[in-house]
């Protein structure tokens, strides 16, 4: 059975796959660096800028292939609450993975640090140096990493339930299997 | 309408639901094990920040350690030999880097008496003319007491004062030094060390190892020296007033500039990188990088080096960090301690207040 609407576009498909590698990557980086005083905090925090501002490049043009090719439709017998749930998740998802990027480089900016992605490759401060604006950013972070994280769970158990209970094809439009037969 | 087979039902639904239930959990086990939450044993940056507001308590909006200093400014002048070695554009032939540095004592008590310690410390700021920066934080002694995080937070809970006596307990320090013999070097120079009266006189030493890399990519093995053009009985002279330091500095800086050289010594084949206890053998090559010239002092809570974190591992392209595990945790300290006191600073909830009945 060919169903080209319920199948997301290729585009997508490979920038979600990409970017939720690398997403799930930056939290654990993230939160294990940030508990660490061993050699990995050092090379944690190295890989963390870098990968960081690549999620937010990733993530404005996943935003444009989005606008341009809309996803499937969800599934008309989908109970409201779990379509608004959807929704509000995935807009949420878009917000965090362009805001957390901006919060991390404003926030090294704002603490008067210089803002390198690696040995030479020096970003511009975008906030001007200031204690109270460093500790608010720095905190900011932390608590949107975690939120990111449970939406990212709550995410991936969704999916796991249109994948697994619900069987409606909601997840093979995006792993592109069946539905693409 | 629907590719797939119905919704799941009875026995097979219950095992769904658990499979993704057991997913969901391990996921989020996962993150708490990486994050520390669910590894209470772990040595982590605020376990250390922790144990140094025990020993001496909180003092909102100061650094964790080194807590009483006081701000300079200047610029290094780079003599251009240490070029061969390391790319970083502060070495350049006659590059000149402005300065802006902390001179120090360690401890966490900012109104700590400058006599109540023999060290002296020396961190700077070196904002380079390509955007990088090179922050650096010295010492002067000759070894550092540990080589590792681990040994550093052991010594920082055998320095916990008794509830009891209220001053640390002679047998656990005794414990901790005959657990870690790597100590020795340390304990045989702070025996005879006075705490000097004056900052310029002091020689300031990296202790830890650094990597510069040269323009053919090659790493050399450093460590660093910042050594006095000051030479006067400042440093013999015990500091007796409990703010001597920044007098004398004060004093000095009326009068005219301080300078220091900045040496590089080159490790030999086989000298330890990993282990600050460790001194290289005298007579190893050196390099005179350029001088340090300092021109003024400010007061901490309102100089340019206040809202500075001096952490070892903003490095310039041309230094990178070596082996010596020390650079990483300090590194990690260091963020924890900025983050608590420049939210003390914004007075966000949470965060320790000054005593409204102190001071």
């Amino acid at each position: 059975m060919n169903r080209p609407t319920s199948l997301f576009s290729l585009p997508a498909r490979v920038l979600h796959w990409l970017m939720a590698a690398m997403i799930v990557a930056m939290l654990f980086i993230g939160v294990g660096m940030v508990a660490s005083v061993s050699a990995r905090h050092a090379w944690l925090v190295q890989i963390h800028k870098p990968l960081g501002i690549a999620i937010l490049v990733l993530a404005v043009v996943r935003l444009a292939v989005r606008l341009r090719r809309p996803p499937p439709p969800l599934p008309a017998d989908l109970p409201a609450w779990q379509k608004l749930a959807a929704h509000a998740s995935h807009w949420l998802l878009y917000a965090l993975m362009i805001a957390m990027p901006l919060i991390g480089w404003a926030m090294l900016s704002a603490g008067g640090y210089p803002v390198m992605l690696g040995a030479s490759l020096r970003l511009p401060s975008i906030v001007a140096a200031s204690p109270v604006v460093f500790a608010l950013l720095r905190h900011l972070h932390t608590w949107l990493a975690m939120l990111l994280f449970f939406t990212f769970v709550a995410h991936l158990a969704a999916a796991l339930h249109h994948g697994l209970i619900r069987r409606d094809g909601v997840l093979s439009g995006m792993v592109g299997g069946r539905a693409s037969r | 309408m629907n590719p797939s087979p119905s919704p799941l039902r009875g026995a097979r639904l219950v095992g769904a639901s658990l499979l993704i239930a057991g997913v969901v959990a391990s996921v989020v086990g996962a993150f708490a094990y990486v994050g520390g939450w669910l590894a209470p044993d772990r040595l982590t940056p605020a376990r250390i920040v922790d144990q140094f507001q025990r020993n001496a308590g909180v003092f909102p909006g100061y650094r964790r350690n080194h807590a009483k200093g006081v701000c300079v400014t200047g610029y290094f002048q780079s003599s251009g030999e240490a070029a061969r070695y390391s790319v970083a554009q502060v070495f350049a032939p006659g590059a000149r880097t402005p300065v802006v540095g902390r001179f120090a004592i360690p401890g966490s008590n900012p109104y700590a008496p400058d006599s109540s310690v023999p060290i002296r410390s020396m961190a700077l700021r070196f904002a380079l003319a390509n955007g990088q920066q090179w922050r650096t934080g010295m010492n002067a002694m000759p070894v550092f007491p540990v080589s590792s995080p681990q040994g550093f937070y052991e010594q920082l809970e055998a320095q916990q004062p008794d509830a009891a006596t209220g001053k640390p307990d002679p047998d656990k320090i005794a414990a901790f030094f005959a657990a870690h013999p790597e100590t020795a070097a340390f304990r045989v120079w702070a025996k005879t060390a006075k705490p000097s009266a004056s900052f310029a006189t002091e020689r300031y030493n990296s202790l830890d190892a650094f990597l510069f890399v040269d323009a053919g990519g090659r790493a050399h093995a450093v460590r660093w020296s910042m050594v006095p053009q000051t030479l006067d009985a400042g440093a013999s002279t015990p500091a007796r007033d409990p703010d001597d330091l920044a007098a004398d500095l004060q004093q000095r800086l009326a009068r005219g500039p301080l300078r220091w050289r900045l040496l590089v010594t080159l490790a030999g084949p086989g000298d330890p990188t990993r282990d600050a206890t460790r001194a290289w053998p005298a007579g190893r090559a050196t390099v005179d990088a350029g001088t340090l010239t300092v021109q003024a002092a400010e007061p901490q809570a309102s100089g340019p080096c206040r809202d500075v974190n001096y952490d070892p591992l903003v490095l310039p392209d041309g230094i990178e960090a070596s082996d010596d595990p020390l650079p990483a945790a300090r590194s990690a300290a260091y963020a924890s301690s900025y983050l608590r006191r420049t939210s003390e600073e914004a007075h966000l909830p949470g965060a320790a207040r000054e005593p409204e009945t102190e001071r």
